[in-house]
């Protein structure tokens, strides 16, 4: 990836800049939430020219795609009233200068540090690479992700586990009005969805050694799903199944870490000779457990009676 | 200028962005994209000093990465659970304010 910077760069960063400010300084929220929404996918640009596919192919069907269906969903649950603010939402007051100058310091404090970093520094990438032999994939990404740095991922997978059980736990909410049954939508449906599905499993499987994985993968399905729920209301929590596919991740990744603890070399600690397979094993139930969370977020929980 | 310093720099302006945004803000779902924007803005700091290593070691680090990766994921989940908390107070209270931001 070419380090040097193209005027391309200065554009990119004058415009996230811009639209950042925008989606938070919008008067109108809907306008806010869209604003954030192409500010998401202008950030995933940033991570391409910053050398991070992974991160950039992430970004952009989570970070851009799921939190800007999230917030349009919320938004039109709110109502016309709900959704309304102040004229100003940001503008200084008295009471809020105090918020600014704390931020300025930040910025002062930030840059100073930025700024006494060395331009060039050898980081932990000659140890990651130099392990790569051992952790089973070739990508370092996914060797950092489920191998160097596995107990992250664990405990990641916990954290969305603790967000669906959160919003399950929150009293039902009434399903918004449904629309009238769209013969396009259906059409997409069909067409996308086995598409959607392909295009993960092979994300699942190239992580091993190129850009992508299962987290990629299960933004992917969890777009699939979402779009599934606009074109025909799914009822997610009700059912054994998709009890079973939420923990599956969690499940199978401590239970490796278990079994790689009293029979291996200690918690999450994989042979050399069969870590690519258990890599893959992990991410093949965390992808499923991941896509299934995320759609379970987005749907919440229907109220009794609603389809 | 190195893309590293440009884009480290640009991190830390989202930062103070999304910070100005969620204390100053009133409207909850305005100060949960204020808190997503500074999530965003740590991120490209991160990824942004990340490609310091690319002239000595070949390749950016891939630590910050999969790092970043990690928490853009759990950035999304907090940011559902949140939004599902809004939606419970403006059914019950019928305000997408928090209490001591209502007006009298």
């Amino acid at each position: 990836m070419a380090a040097e910077v193209h005027a391309l760069d200065f554009v990119l960063v004058v415009l996230l800049l811009w639209l950042g400010w925008r989606a938070l300084a919008s008067a109108d929220l809907f306008k806010a939430v869209v604003q954030f929404i192409v500010f998401g996918l202008l950030v995933s640009l940033a991570w391409v020219r910053l050398g991070a596919p992974d991160v950039a192919l992430a970004e952009a069907a989570i970070g851009a795609g799921l939190a800007g269906a999230l917030l349009l969903d919320t938004l039109a649950r709110l109502g016309r009233k709900g959704a309304t603010d102040e004229v100003r939402p940001l503008g200084l007051t008295p009471a809020r200068a105090g918020i600014a100058l704390a931020s300025l310091g930040l910025v002062i404090l930030l840059v100073a540090s930025v700024l006494a970093l060395p331009e060039s520094w050898p980081g932990l990438t000659a140890p990651a690479l130099q392990q790569l032999g051992a952790s089973g994939v070739t990508n370092p990404v996914t060797a950092t992700l489920l191998n160097y740095r596995g107990y992250d991922t664990l405990l990641e997978i916990g954290v969305l586990l603790l967000a669906v059980l959160g919003v399950w736990i929150l009293d039902a909410e009434a399903a918004l009005p449904a629309a009238p049954a769209d013969p396009m939508l259906s059409l997409l449906l069909r067409v996308l969805l086995p598409l959607t599905v392909a295009a993960a499993g092979y994300l699942l499987w190239v992580g091993a050694h190129a850009p992508g994985g299962a987290f990629q993968g299960a933004a992917l399905l969890a777009a699939g799903g979402v779009l599934w729920h606009l074109a025909r209301p799914l009822s997610l929590p009700a059912s054994r199944p998709v009890r079973a596919a939420v923990v599956l991740g969690f499940a199978v990744f401590l239970g490796v870490g278990v079994a790689t603890a009293v029979f291996g070399g200690g918690f999450l600690t994989f042979p050399p000779a069969y870590a690519g397979a258990v890599i893959l094993l992990i991410e093949a139930a965390a992808m499923v457990s991941i896509a299934v969370i995320m759609v379970a977020l987005f749907v919440g929980r229907p109220a009794q009676g609603t389809k | 200028m190195s893309l590293g310093l440009l884009y480290g720099l640009a991190g830390i302006a989202l930062v103070a962005m999304g910070l100005y945004a969620a204390l100053a803000a009133r409207h909850v779902l305005r100060r949960l994209l204020g808190l997503n924007v500074l999530g965003s803005g740590v991120f490209m700091m991160l990824v942004a000093l990340a490609s310091r290593t690319t002239e000595i070691a070949g390749r950016p680090d891939p630590v910050p990465h999969a790092m970043v990766l990690t928490g853009i994921v759990v950035a999304v989940s907090a940011t559902a659970l949140a939004l599902a908390l809004l939606r419970r107070m403006h059914r019950h209270d019928d305000s997408a304010r928090l209490p001591e931001d209502r007006l009298p």
